[in-house]
């Protein structure tokens, strides 16, 4: 049989280490906000972008976006969507109770890499806002490395838009565009509504020193892609983060496949050129 | 290598069987499945196919991985015994190579490995051609490696060929048995060639290095909607495949739910919720871009991740059990490879 090297020192890759929840706040209706710290004391030692394998204990186990950058030391962040068993049960737990972590898995959007010294563009639909935030933070604590900075945020409605505050902060730093929209407005709304794509034809954008970025529903990609294209910026210069369901994170258990690509593993964040013409991605 | 009779090889099983759990192919009814051997009188060697893959030994259809409790959290949970699984036929053993890659590779998989450093495999040549086989055209009909013990019936007796070490320690007193003259070694050749041609029930026209490409052209082909239309989506085909692996992972927790299991269970991407994703959104929700997905796998994704190896060894399982007899692969790759 092949002999080949063990990752870890041939530890076990299906194993959790236990994390201890350290603040849980609701978000919205669906969404909770829950930040981790590990037991054993080391850092997650996460890129923006990736996800763990989260464990509630006698429910199951779950693939999660990080939503806090690594410039954040000490804990980790993630936004959790009612949507599961394991993320029903997630938004019950309260600071000092456990889970399990396995993880970090996954590629990372390329901020120290092809986004360096370019204008960017973040285009985030509800939740998908929550593994972007962790590149837009990273860029916001190193941002003389980063031209220009728009961030577009779509939601259903103005009560399910995540990270006010902070969204809030970023709109006011300098060199920072905010836009967001609503798919349904209420009767305090003063704000943008229609979906995301509206925000786009009016954007002043460089395609030349652009890089974007985008991360949401199954359904926004397409349509976020041909409005880029109508900004010129190349394939090449387009990041989305793909969502499956990553159930073992290490290539093996196949549902997370995209045709041949398992998406635990080259993904999920992918160069738009790079996946253009596989016909599962979008 | 070692000629014994068939006699002298029923009591080397019966006594390996005394030092050794001994899983072995034996009959059930009119057919034949994988069990513990309890005495070598059970021992089938001149099986035709066994209903399911002896991949349930290496990779069970339902395993332990970690154990957890609210105390105490998760603790890993590998069950590896050591064994010798009897009676391997080389298709399938082409099929233990494929995964003993699979889960080797990247992040490996430490309990499959472990199961599988803790088999010996004793392998033995087809006596019985099964109905579907198409074996000899995916060249799988014999193998030359990859086995501990080789046994091959030659006229009244086995020559055995004692390959390794982990092959060695258990031959006992295969060791001592005469050597093979000249003439047993060439009729074990014959063997192999006769079963080249004997193990093509079904007439495959796409040569399998010529899958890849009939593939990669084939995409939107008509055949995947025809065949899919009649699919009940059992997983059936997945199930008794011996290169398929995929899996699903449960919890499993006592009713004090203080403390429980966490199992791995085979999974199918038959299935129709295989590609879901919380929120209810499912990747793959037709069932022809399901049935597509598990042709392209087997002559194209899993191909790419091994070196090329086509993830069918021609074992002919998938046509026996599919109910909508549709899940020929010789039919499927004549289609691709025919003029539209």
């Amino acid at each position: 049989m092949a002999k080949k090297k063990t990752s870890a020192g041939g530890t076990d890759i299906y194993l959790p280490e236990m994390a201890t929840v350290v603040r849980s706040a609701p978000m919205t209706e669906l969404d909770r906000f829950l930040e981790f710290r590990l037991d054993s004391g080391r850092e997650l030692g996460h890129r923006p972008g990736q996800f763990v394998e989260l464990s509630v204990l006698g429910v199951g186990e779950a693939p999660i976006s990080i939503s806090s950058s690594p410039t954040q030391a000490g804990s980790f962040q993630m936004v959790a969507r009612q949507v599961g068993n394991v993320t029903r049960a997630l938004h019950a737990l309260a600071a000092g109770e456990k889970v399990g972590i396995r993880g970090p898995f996954g590629t990372e959007f390329q901020v120290d890499g092809a986004m360096k010294g370019k204008d960017l563009l973040f285009i985030c639909g509800g939740i998908g806002l929550a593994p972007v935030r962790s590149a837009i933070n990273y860029v916001m604590d190193r941002r003389a490395d980063y031209g220009k900075v728009t961030i577009l945020f779509g939601a259903r409605t103005p009560a399910e838009r995540l990270f006010t505050e902070e969204t809030r902060r970023w709109a006011a730093a300098p060199g920072v565009t905010y836009q967001e929209t609503v798919d349904r407005g209420d009767e305090g709304w003063t704000g943008n509504v229609g979906v995301i794509t509206t925000l786009m034809p009016r954007l002043a954008v460089d395609p030349g020193r652009t890089v974007a970025v985008i991360c949401g529903p199954p359904v926004m990609y397409k349509f976020v892609l041909l409005e880029l294209r109508k900004l010129k910026i190349s394939d090449a210069n387009v990041y989305v983060s793909l969502e499956r369901h990553m159930k073992c994170g290490v290539g093996k258990c196949g549902h997370c496949q995209v045709n041949g690509i398992y998406v635990c593993q080259k993904g999920p964040v992918f160069r738009y050129s790079d996946v253009a013409e596989v016909r599962e991605a979008i | 290598m070692k000629s014994v009779s068939a006699k002298a090889l029923l009591d080397w099983v019966d006594d390996l069987i005394r030092k050794r759990r001994v899983m072995g192919a034996q009959a059930r009814d009119d057919r034949f499945t994988w069990g513990p051997l309890a005495r070598a009188a059970d021992l089938r060697l001149d099986y035709d196919v066994t209903l399911l893959p002896p991949k349930v030994f290496l990779q069970p259809p339902r395993e332990k991985l970690l154990e957890f409790s609210r105390a105490g959290g998760y603790t890993s949970c590998v069950e590896a015994e050591p064994f010798v699984l009897l009676g391997v036929h080389p298709y399938d053993l082409a099929a233990i190579r494929q995964m003993d890659e699979v889960f080797s590779q990247d992040h490996a998989d430490a309990r499959y490995l472990k199961r599988r450093e803790a088999a010996t495999i004793v392998a033995v040549d087809v006596q019985a051609v099964s109905a579907n086989t198409f074996a000899g055209h995916m060249g799988a009909s014999h193998v030359e490696t990859g086995y501990d013990i080789l046994l091959t019936r030659i006229g009244d007796g086995y020559v055995a060929e004692l390959a390794t070490k982990k092959g060695e320690a258990i031959a006992g007193a295969l060791a001592s048995a005469a050597d093979a003259d000249a003439a047993a070694q060439e009729a074990r050749r014959e063997v192999w060639a006769q079963n080249a041609q004997r193990l093509k029930k079904h007439e495959l026209k796409a040569a399998p290095a010529d899958w890849p490409g009939l593939l990669r052209k084939g995409y939107e082909h008509s055949v995947w909607e025809e065949k899919a239309k009649l699919c009940f989506s059992c997983g059936s085909c997945t199930l008794t495949c011996p290169t398929c692996y995929c899996f699903d992972a449960r919890e499993d927790v006592g009713w004090s739910l203080a403390r429980g299991t966490r199992v791995r269970i085979w999974d199918s991407c038959m299935l129709a919720d295989f590609a879901k994703v919380a929120g209810g959104h499912n990747f793959r929700k037709n069932k022809a871009d399901r049935y597509r997905h598990r042709y392209y796998r087997k002559g194209q994704y899993i191909p790419e991740k091994i070196g090329g190896q086509i993830a069918c060894v021609g074992c002919g399982r998938c046509i026996t059990a599919c109910v909508a007899r549709i899940a020929n692969p010789v039919e499927v790759f004549n289609r691709l490879a025919e003029a539209r």
